[in-house]
């Protein structure tokens, strides 16, 4: 049996409630780093674990804790990014539905290590009935005495508060979240400075991860070098995978980082095989803004190594042919999907949530997506495939906030692997504008 | 101080100067265009990204390069650090990307834009943009609003560079004037088509950098370079009362706080100055007013302020690449 660190108990009976979950040992790191161990040492326990963010770009987060601006003596808050949006990407609300007493614990214990006395969970509006049940953990937490002055006697204090959102995906990047929290309108801020030295209120800030903050207890239970065995190289620990698409077995898992990608596509203890007994034709592996790879890529990589679930195996090979964790949102497309109709749709979803600030960004999805509508509706033009790909450059790294990026991450990818696609779309409108019409390799003969 | 070097130039800077400054204290053709940034505005810049600059090296103590473009309004400058802007051709492929992001959805229509002439959109085309057009698609499109008597939004012209939006925040006491909406739908709003009722409201005419927010005591009377600019003033108890009168003949036309070099207003002005006194018996007059800007009402035309680069070709090509990969072009330069 693979090891579970956050999903050991999502199928125990009551493990929502306060009683079960502590029968299952829940809060022994509450107990743990509040009276044995000082905040530095919590900090340095994380950062012996070598975790890294699970928000998508996998940053280290005993590093970023440490980064948190100690000497100005402004108060200190740590913000839990629950707003879990992108294309793909549903282990947040799994986590937090099943098993809530997680996130607090680890809200208390990360809380305590950057000296905040003030913590908020900030959660996609349009997941309310997760809402409702975080509230009821932190209602029973402060009954317990877990949350509010003097917490097990001692002499920490915390608040934790949950608070919905609006539902815009960009109100997931981290500086556009804390806006909202402020309650202004969801613009990512320019950077620097960084929330670590002017964040929430103006005061120094942690922004992270469901998944990541609920690693924490378990971390400070088992000691950092216990973590770091787990994983593999850099990537330790494990990881929850939200898998969709055409599998067999959609679901979230967790895994232990360093899994390799086939055996979680086909074993059954993971997703079980592409459904209907069909191939795999394209992946892609960390939620709708890293790049699509196609089956052989995913695979393996250019040198013919095995592709590993892992931070470093997935980005093997840089974006010429390799991709990115991110998230962890893991789709699957079997044969029969259209590569031009899947980019125009993650391109739609970019358009529709650009928050609009810098211009790269607010016309170049609008454009991207117009362009690409016009594909796959049967009247695109041959150089429209190019302009996409300089559009697409356009933007990248031009921007205030990665939205930009993952706007252009898509559509240069699905062209740089799936150009016969698009060509084929153009060049033959009437077939492939008829309903379900996919492109085949056999096509590729009649094509050249 | 820090002292950095910019297109080659040594500049010595105040420390938290941004590189946009330091590059203005220059002077000159070396300063990036701003669409979005605008000094008296607390927060302004960051938006529009035609300030994007190259940082070489990001400091004498840490001269490592900086991975991405900046936009050089809102970084800081560190001691040492060396810049380009009209030296590096990924700085001008990128900025001639940007004046074609901002005009795909513009309407275009200078023609009967009353800010058409002294546009710093139609400056950064003209100075940055290439001929071509690749946008095929449709364009956005707003219905026009008036908000309040003076002032109408035309919101098809707007870049969203949020400048009048921190002047509704920093100058008027009530602010009823954002942002709606997300993405190239956004739009001003004034929660909900209220007026905007204040003494200083008209102040959002003159930092938009486009035609979206016009006079409607001046809309359609005439051409700006028609029109001559005299400095004048009044003893105002809401402002300082210093304002450009613009004349067409003996009529006072138009009413304007007065601007630098870079179209910043150097003192705002109230809307009693600016709507209600427009004879010339209210003003005491100073003078003719110089438009330093290479613009077509100093010049009666347009003037390329910009040093054109050895490589300016390969930054257009960029734009021709795209057509030639068209088959019938791929044919023809296998017969050539
Ligand atoms: C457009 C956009 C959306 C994002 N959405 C989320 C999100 O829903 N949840 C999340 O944890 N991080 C999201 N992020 C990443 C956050 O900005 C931030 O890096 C993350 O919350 C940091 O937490 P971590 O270090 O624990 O990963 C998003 C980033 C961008 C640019
Ligand atoms: S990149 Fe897009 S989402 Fe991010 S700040 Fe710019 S316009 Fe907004
Ligand atoms: S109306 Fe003018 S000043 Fe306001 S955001 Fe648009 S372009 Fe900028
Ligand atoms: S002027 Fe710098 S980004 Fe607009």
């Amino acid at each position: 049996m693979a090891i579970k660190i956050l999903s050991e108990h999502f199928d125990t009976p009551g493990i929502e409630t306060l009683e079960v979950y502590r029968s299952k040992g829940g809060y022994r790191a509450v107990e743990k780093a509040l009276k044995t161990m000082s905040p530095d040492e919590v900090v340095e326990e994380v950062k012996k674990s070598g975790l890294r963010g699970r928000g998508g770009a996998g940053f280290p987060t005993g590093m970023k804790w440490s980064f948190i601006d100690k000497k100005s003596g402004n108060p200190r808050y740590l913000v839990c990014n629950a707003d879990e949006s992108e294309p793909g990407t549903f282990k947040d609300r799994h986590l937090m539905a099943k098993s809530p007493h997680s996130l607090v614990e680890g809200m208390i214990v990360s809380s305590y290590a950057l000296g905040a006395n003030l913590s908020y969970i900030y959660i996609r509006g349009e997941l309310l009935y997760v809402l409702r049940i975080l509230e009821k953990a932190i209602a029973e937490a402060y009954a317990a005495g877990l949350l509010g002055k003097n917490i097990m006697g001692t002499g920490y204090d915390l608040d934790l508060f949950v608070t919905p959102g609006g539902g815009a995906y960009i109100c997931g990047e981290e500086t556009a979240l804390i806006e909202s929290l402020e309650g202004k309108r969801g613009n990512p801020r320019n950077k620097p400075p960084f929330p670590a030295v002017k964040g929430l209120w103006q005061n120094p800030t942690v922004v992270n991860n469901v998944e990541t903050i609920a690693a924490v207890p378990w971390i400070v239970n088992n000691t950092g070098d216990e973590y770091a065995k787990i994983g593999i190289g850099r990537s330790t620990g494990t990881k929850l995978i939200s898998a969709c698409g055409h599998l067999n077995k959609p679901g979230v898992y967790e895994i232990e980082l360093g899994l390799p990608v086939e055996e979680f596509l086909y074993s059954d203890e993971y997703c079980g095989g592409i459904w209907k007994g069909r191939k795999l034709k394209a992946v892609v592996a960390g939620g709708s803004s890293v790049p699509i790879l196609p089956a052989e890529l995913i695979l393996k990589t250019v040198n013919g190594e095995n592709r590993l679930m892992s931070y470093e195996s997935l980005s093997d090979g840089g974006f010429a042919t390799g991709t990115m964790l991110g998230s962890g949102g893991f789709i699957a497309y079997d044969e029969t999907s259209c590569i031009v109709r899947n980019t125009w749709n993650f391109s739609r979803f970019y358009h529709h949530e650009s928050c609009g600030q810098c211009s790269p960004c607010r016309e170049g999805t609008g454009w991207m997506e117009k362009v690409l509508h016009r594909i796959e509706n049967g009247h695109g033009s041959m150089h429209d495939i190019d302009l996409l790909v300089d559009v697409a450059k356009k933007i990248e790294g031009n921007t205030i906030c990665p939205l930009g990026d993952a706007a252009a991450w898509p559509v240069a990818s699905a062209i740089r692997h799936f150009r016969h696609e698009f060509e084929w779309h153009i060049q033959h409108p009437a077939e492939a504008t008829k309903p379900g019409a996919v492109y085949k390799p056999e096509f590729a003969a009649v094509t050249a | 101080m820090a002292t950095i070097t910019f297109d080659g130039i040594e500049v010595e800077v105040p420390d938290n100067s941004t590189i946009l400054q330091a590059a203005r204290k220059i002077g000159g053709s070396v300063v990036p265009p701003a669409m979005c940034y605008y000094e008296p505005l607390k927060g302004s810049g960051g938006k529009c990204r035609a300030c994007l600059v190259k940082v070489t090296a990001g400091s004498a103590k840490d001269p490592r390069p900086m991975p991405k473009l900046v936009a050089s309004c809102i970084t800081p400058v560190q001691d040492g650090m060396i810049v380009e802007n009209t030296l590096n051709e990924e700085v001008l492929k990128t900025r001639k990307g940007i004046v074609e992001f901002l005009l795909i959805n513009h309407p275009l229509d200078c023609p009967i834009c009353d800010q058409a002439g002294e546009c710093d959109l139609q400056n950064f085309a003209f100075e940055h943009g290439t001929v071509a057009q690749r946008y095929e698609e449709e364009r956005r499109t707003y219905d026009m609003v008036d908000i309040g008597p003076y002032i109408k939004l035309h919101m098809n012209r707007c870049i969203l560079c949020y400048r009048c939006v921190y002047t509704a925040d920093q100058l008027t006491n009530k602010r009823v004037h954002g942002v709606l909406n997300r993405g190239d739908h956004s739009e001003i709003g004034t929660y909900i088509a209220n007026s905007i009722d204040n003494d200083f409201s008209g102040n959002v005419i003159d930092v938009c950098p486009v035609g979206a927010l016009t006079d409607k005591t001046f809309r359609f009377k005439n051409r700006v370079w028609f029109t001559k600019p005299v400095d004048a003033h009044r003893d105002c108890p809401t402002c300082s009362g210093k304002v450009v009168l613009w004349y067409r003949g003996a009529d006072v036309l138009r009413v304007t706080a007065r601007k630098n070099a870079y179209n910043e207003v150097e003192e705002f002005i109230c809307n009693t100055c600016r709507f209600d006194k427009k004879a010339t018996s209210d003003w005491v007059i100073d003078g003719p007013r110089k438009i330093d800007q290479a613009s077509v009402i100093s010049q009666n035309q347009y003037a390329q302020n910009t040093v054109i680069p050895a490589f300016t070709k390969t930054v257009t090509e960029g734009y021709t690449e795209v057509n030639d990969t068209l088959p019938e072009h791929k044919q023809l330069a296998a017969k050539n």
